[in-house]
């Protein structure tokens, strides 16, 4: 599945859209290596000027979570809204928080 | 002012750049990889960039009222100046690697050239085609490592498509009518063959392959003398231009 009719393997791409902010993943490419990856990555996902910046990793590196676990892994965060941020006053002179 | 020599070079240029897009899209639906469709149709919309640039200052510079469209579907076979290189047929994807890297070498050195000259217009196409042109020298010189340096198969190839297109590569570095009158605002092609063998011996010798052997130099593109592989070429690019004579989309 992770590996094109060639035998390529699969690339995760992350770009970053301008200087400053964070590279978002926007997909996967197959290439034979990380050179060619980052270029097919130029290729396929910064035709429109989308990109500054560009990080490829090998899908296969990625450990995910378990979609079957994620009642144990998230469903405890759900009932403790008193970890988000909401309790303070905030002074009317503070715009942008 | 159709006897001005830069309405002549502008052509010379952009018919290169138009030849070589449309040969570079045939591959589109074809390529090895999803990617590498992309990658190809990249670069063939990069050269046709140049090449409209170059029409319409073309026909700026005659001042009757022709279009980018007239220049591309309405001339024949023996107005077309591009050089013989780029209308050779695609072959096996080392065939089109090795065209491409000779082109974009060669195209790389004489946008140099021209970003420097002393004509604003030439000046400023060939700043904004340098931009490509150096990614797509770099494109294709990967490739050409890749498939030199790559299986027993694929070495033999890349050979071979290297040697096969070899002989186009005179052209490029000779002058032409279209060159000679053009002195005064473009460089001359024999001095672009040094830049250019530098780039090419650096890559041939990453890439594990020897250097072609001269042998015969077919020229005449430059001239409108061309091989048969571009009525071909432009049958197939003009004829819904000329079966629907001003159809827009």
């Amino acid at each position: 599945m992770t590996e094109s009719h060639q035998g390529w393997p699969l690339y995760e791409v992350f770009i970053r859209a301008r200087a400053g902010l964070d590279h978002k993943h926007v997909g996967s490419i197959h290439a034979a290596d990380p050179a060619m990856a980052v270029e097919h990555a130029r290729d396929v996902y910064t035709r429109r000027g989308e990109g500054v910046s560009i990080w490829v990793v090998p899908a296969a590196a990625i450990t995910a979570s378990d979609p079957d676990e994620a009642g144990a892994l998230f469903e405890p965060a759900r009932d403790k809204v008193y970890r988000h941020p909401t309790f303070y006053d905030i002074p009317d002179q503070i715009e942008t928080l | 002012m159709a006897n001005d020599p830069r309405f002549d070079y502008a052509l010379h240029l952009a018919d290169n750049a138009l030849v070589l897009a449309q040969r570079l899209g045939a591959w589109v639906g074809h390529a090895p990889e999803l990617e590498e469709d992309l990658g190809l149709a990249n670069l063939a919309l990069d050269l046709l960039g140049q090449a409209r640039l170059c029409y319409a200052y073309a026909a700026e510079i005659e001042g009757r009222g022709r279009t980018e469209d007239d220049f591309a579907y309405f001339r024949d076979e023996d107005e077309f100046r591009n050089c013989l290189l780029c209308e050779q047929p695609n072959g096996d994807f080392g065939h089109t690697i090795a065209r491409h890297f000779y082109f974009s070498a060669y195209q790389q050195a004489l946008y140099t050239a021209l970003a420097a000259g002393p004509d604003a217009r030439f000046a400023e196409i060939a700043a904004q085609g340098l931009r490509e042109t150096r990614y797509h020298v770099r494109y294709s010189a990967n490739w050409l490592v890749r498939l030199g340096d790559g299986t027993a198969e694929s070495h033999a190839r890349a050979q071979a498509a290297v040697d096969t297109l070899w002989p186009y590569v005179h052209e490029l570095f000779e002058s032409a009518a279209v060159d000679r009158a053009a002195s005064a605002f473009a460089p001359a092609p024999e001095s672009l063959r040094s830049a250019f063998e530098r780039t090419l011996e650096a890559t041939l010798a990453e890439a594990t392959l020897r250097m072609p052997s001269d042998d015969w130099q077919p020229r005449g593109g430059k001239d409108g003398r061309h091989s048969e592989h571009l009525s071909y070429l432009l049958a197939e690019m003009q004829s819904l231009a000329r079966a629907h004579p001003g159809a827009r989309w």
